[in-house]
């Protein structure tokens, strides 16, 4: 009896012994592939300006990390302080303006039948497969007197952004029931009052997911912005990766810094939300 | 008819109308002024010209070849690994979550810092990846630099950069399979092995469509990436459709690159839809 | 629950926010941004005793900017007119911001651009101040002035010196292995070729800056020049080719030919300017096809080297016909459609008097002659650009190409390092660069296409 306990148990140990091994040679793996990247961009980040010259993987001998960041913040008199607030003001409202429309727009293209309605639908697609005009778009934007404004930027990336969103949008509103939606009517509730006090809050885990995959597009874009919210103050975040590639030589450590600091804010944005992309999906992408 | 009536058009309106004003009707201008020579401030109607001039174009073949390349390469990839991450993922691993960062991590990150980090990562002889190679024997080669191998290296960085979509994509298709099917499966004495083809794989489908019609609009469609990498060099050896276009664009011709970007989308269309037909027919059969 | 309706009230409020700004958006706001005075209240200040004034300067950032922020600082110390430097990304990138601003009407007070070609497929026209009338513009060097004018009109000031293309050589490495300059083709391929048996690089390819890969055709331009002068004028005109016209192919040619022989560095697509820099100023390579404006750069990173680094100009077949071909500055435009045109004028014309020319100079050493009547080289001058001057004392000297003539086809450098690679032989890339400038042509509609 006991022995042959002891044989399970043994089994057991050596089980769980190759499930280690495995799991590790998985983390092993997968941090090879996925972090040395970052890992190459970190150290070199904390180097001085020769040895970051070398752009190899060995640890720093002197650390810079402090004053590397210092001095890119410092660079071109705050020029990345203004850009954070500039990047952070187009996210933030975008992604606003993006989950309220977005979503009565997903609502509306999912819940209605009829012909016109996937012509409508179709056309909003059409987006995701279009290419941006940005002449044109530089054309319209100065008719409104929106060039080179804040409000003119954001209504671009909104636009950019929707076809995507509506896609994430309409899949998740399949998964709610309609006759939610029947017993509200019953209730004598409009179409505005049914979607903003029912569904809307109802879509709490698909946002998660709207926020995460379009703020950190609208972050980090780098061509927009150059194109429609040109100007000394208008600089953006990415532009700022500019500051140290120059025609006099390339300063990797501070280049490298910089790009540290301005993947920050995504990744914070990950931290929050990093739990709740998959589960904004799980019904969404099944009804595709 | 009341039905109706509860999803008000109204509520198309804010998201018609930004799209619409700002999306929308920019593209209808260009695909007007694709029939002109354009210098923004004049335009003359030259009918054809721009599109018979953009089929002249000597290193368009190489760039139809090229985004074929990308766009099937990339999504293929996507398609694949993705799925392995993702049943990697939701199986019972203690360390899933740390993993499930690092496959998003290089999402995160900008085109742009992802293209110079990796630039300097696969230089042929500095470069940590041959460097790697170098150890174990092996001759690394000109990743980027080599005409014939160019095209792949970028694809593959985009592959590491966008899989943890993908990854995100199939995870949450995978958990919203019931659980009682596997525990039914089980029961009937199947194998985890079986697990995957007979339920997974077929519940996961319109994860698995979703994420080969986005990946293949955007393969076909970005050259950012490829722009950060190889500019499309050495020479003209990595040049997508959608960077001959913002080439020409560069130069100024304003009408040629539009009649460009409607061929684009033309191309898109005619790759895409039957795609998507073809993959949403599979779904009502099974 | 209550949370996610405070979020949807924010956003509901932003929303209309937006609109409102969007229809409100009164044109003081939109018009002025940039182009009026940074957060000055009184911006609006008409003609008073000497206001303040800012001026607003495009640059891209692979200008060096040094010896134009010292002069700036004089013009605010005397006239009270602050210069406000907005960076933008150089190269085709770059043209393509210029571009798009200027025919939007965003343009900045002043700007930096190249001269020749690229300023006039700007359509300078309708976009610049023309500054004829002024005074200091009679100091102008002719073949400069015909660089940045359109007809009569006058529309730049030269914002640095100019520089030449042609071979930067490592004088040591030259001494080492007691070699001569070269004053014919044959001469340099037989430097190269003893330089390549003592181990070292003859000739630095750097692919991944694939400008730097137009040098060896572009220097070329001197010996097409002299031995048939219409060349460019047949050329702007559709009626020379490069790949039918031999002492023009040539320079594909010598291009495949340093290729063939195996004169390349190795790695070519993976170097860059800067790393050719580095490998030049430290002996590792011999020769650099490059502008003389790599100097400044030499001389900051490598300041213990400068002195080693020599210049001759891309021989010929002829060894008495050995010259160099000339670049023209970089310019500076104002904006006509500017507010502060009198500030602009004030402005221009300190950069190009004697002193603004002074204190340019203490910061920013030459790359070549300036070209500006009166204004001599300085005697500290960088070694490479006395020997360039040499050339010019005995008038081996021509313009480039793309000032002759307003046509450049924009895809050359891909053509170039395709060349230089040995992918495509010189005849098809001669070809397809005609291909691309008769499509180059015929966008901007010349007359002849």
């Amino acid at each position: 009896m006991s022995t042959q306990h002891e044989i399970m148990r043994k089994e057991k140990r050596k089980k769980s012994r190759i499930r280690l091994i495995v799991e590790s040679l998985i983390v092993i793996v997968f941090s090879a592939i996925f972090l040395v990247p970052f890992y190459f961009i970190i150290v070199n980040a904390m180097k001085t300006s020769p040895e970051a010259s070398k752009l190899s993987i060995s640890w720093p001998t002197e650390f810079r990390i402090l004053e590397n960041m210092q001095e890119v913040l410092a660079a071109r008199d705050n020029m990345l302080l203004l850009a954070f607030f500039n990047s952070t003001v187009i996210t933030v409202i975008s992604i606003l303006i993006l989950l309220v429309v977005g979503s009565m727009a997903g609502f509306v293209l999912q819940r209605r039948k009829g012909k016109s309605i996937n012509i409508i639908g179709s056309t909003f697609l059409a987006g995701l497969m279009i290419p941006p005009a940005v002449v044109p778009t530089i054309w319209v934007l100065e008719q409104f007197q929106l060039f080179k404004t804040f409000p003119g930027i954001i209504l671009v990336m909104v636009a950019i952004s929707i076809p995507f969103s509506i896609i994430l949008y309409t899949g998740f509103i399949a998964t709610i029931p309609k006759e939610l939606d029947e017993a509200a009517i019953i209730d004598g509730c409009g179409g505005f009052r049914l979607f903003f006090s029912i569904i809307f809050p109802m879509l709490k885990p698909i946002h998660s997911t709207v926020i995460i995959l379009n703020a950190v597009q609208i972050f980090n874009d780098f061509v927009h912005p150059l194109y429609f919210f040109p100007g000394a103050d208008n600089a953006t975040v990415q532009l700022t990766l500019y500051n140290f590639m120059s025609m006099y030589s390339t300063d990797w450590n501070l280049l490298f810094a910089n790009v540290l600091l301005i993947t920050i804010p995504p990744f914070i944005l990950f931290l929050i939300f990093s739990e709740k992309i998959v589960a904004g999906m799980t019904a969404g992408s099944v009804k595709g | 008819m009341k039905i109706n009536k509860m999803y008000s058009y109204s509520l198309l309106i804010p998201a018609g109308l930004i799209y619409g004003l700002f999306f929308l009707y920019p593209t209808i201008m260009s695909f007007f002024f694709g029939f002109t020579r354009w210098n923004l401030t004049d335009w003359e109607w030259i009918g054809l010209e721009n599109y018979i001039m953009f089929f002249e174009e000597s290193s368009l073949m190489i760039g139809f070849k090229n985004t074929f390349i990308f766009a099937f390469l990339t999504a293929g990839l996507k398609v694949v690994l993705g799925l392995i991450f993702a049943v990697l993922l939701t199986a019972k691993l203690r360390t899933k979550r740390f993993i499930r960062s690092l496959v998003f991590f290089p999402v995160l990150v900008s085109t742009i810092a992802v293209g110079i980090a990796f630039s300097v990562l696969l230089h042929p002889s500095e470069g940590l990846v041959n460097t790697v190679l170098g150890l174990i024997g092996l001759n690394g080669p000109d990743w980027l630099g080599n005409p014939n191998l160019a095209i792949y290296s970028v694809a593959f960085v985009d592959v590491w950069k966008g899989v943890g979509i993908a990854t995100v994509i199939f995870i949450a298709g995978m958990m919203s399979i019931p659980v009682d099917y596997y525990e039914a499966h089980q029961m009937d004495g199947g194998n985890k092995f079986n697990a995957f083809w007979h339920i997974t794989l077929p519940l996961s489908r319109p994860a698995i469509n979703a994420v080969i019609i986005l990946a293949l609009i955007g393969g076909l469609r970005t050259f950012d990436l490829v722009w950060a990498m190889t500019g499309g060099g050495p020479g003209f050896s990595s040049d997508l459709i959608a960077s001959i276009i913002y080439k020409q664009y560069q130069a100024g011709f304003y009408g040629l690159s539009t009649a460009g970007n409607v061929l684009l989308f033309l191309m898109v269309a005619v790759i895409v839809f039957p795609i998507f037909k073809y993959l949403n027919r599979k779904e009502v059969d099974l | 629950m209550k949370k996610m309706k405070m979020s949807l009230l924010i956003g509901l409020m932003l929303l209309l926010a937006v609109f409102l700004v969007a229809c409100g958006g009164d044109d003081s706001e939109s018009s002025e941004g940039s182009t009026d005075t940074n957060g000055e209240d009184n911006g609006e200040t008409a003609s008073e005793e000497n206001p303040e004034t800012t001026l607003t300067f495009l640059v891209d950032n692979q200008t060096v900017t040094d010896g134009i922020e010292a002069v700036a600082e004089d013009i605010k110390e005397k006239h009270n007119i602050t210069t406000e430097i907005e960076l933008r990304p150089g190269g085709t990138e770059g043209d393509n911001i210029v571009k798009t601003r200027l025919a939007t009407g965003e343009m900045t007070d002043i700007m930096w651009y190249n001269s020749g070609s690229l300023f006039k497929a700007l359509n300078p026209e309708e976009y610049f101040l023309d500054i004829s009338g002024e005074s200091f513009v009679e100091k102008y060097d002719d073949a400069y002035k015909e660089t940045v004018s359109v007809g009569d009109a006058v529309y730049g000031v030269p914002g640095e010196a100019s520089s030449a293309g042609g071979w930067l050589y490592n004088k040591k490495v030259y001494e080492e292995l007691g070699l001569e300059v070269p004053n014919t083709w044959d001469e340099l391929m037989a430097n190269n070729e003893a330089i390549k048996e003592a181990g070292k690089v003859p000739v630095i390819a750097s692919y991944k800056d694939t400008w730097t890969s137009q040098l060896v055709l572009l220097a070329d331009y001197y010996n097409v020049h002299s031995e048939d002068p219409d060349f460019a004028e047949q050329f702007t005109n559709n009626e020379a080719k490069f790949a039918s016209t031999p002492i023009a192919l040539r320079g594909f040619e010598k291009l495949q030919a340093l290729q063939e022989a195996g004169h390349y560095n190795g790695e070519e697509s993976a170097t860059g300017y800067e790393d050719a820099l580095e490998m030049l100023a430290s002996g590792e390579a011999a020769h650099y096809p490059m502008l003389t404006f790599a100097l400044a750069a030499i001389a900051d990173t490598y300041p213990d080297n400068i002195e080693d680094i020599g210049f001759f100009g891309q021989p010929g077949a002829e060894a008495d016909d050995h010259g160099v071909t000339l670049w023209m500055p970089g310019s500076i435009y104002a904006n006509k459609d500017s507010e502060n045109v009198e500030a602009i004028k004030t402005w221009l014309e300190y950069f190009v008097s004697d002193e603004g020319l002074e204190t340019y100079m203490a910061e920013m050493k030459a790359n070549g002659p300036y070209v500006l009547e009166g204004v001599e080289l300085p005697d500290d001058a960088y070694p490479a650009v006395k020997d360039m001057a040499s050339y010019l004392e005995a008038g081996k000297v021509g313009p480039a190409l793309e000032f002759l003539s307003p046509l450049k086809g924009p895809t050359l450098e891909q053509i170039t390092v395709e060349v230089g690679l040995g992918m495509v032989t010189p005849e098809e890339g001669a070809e397809k660069y005609d291909r691309d400038v008769e499509r180059q042509a015929q966008q901007l509609d010349l007359e002849g296409w």
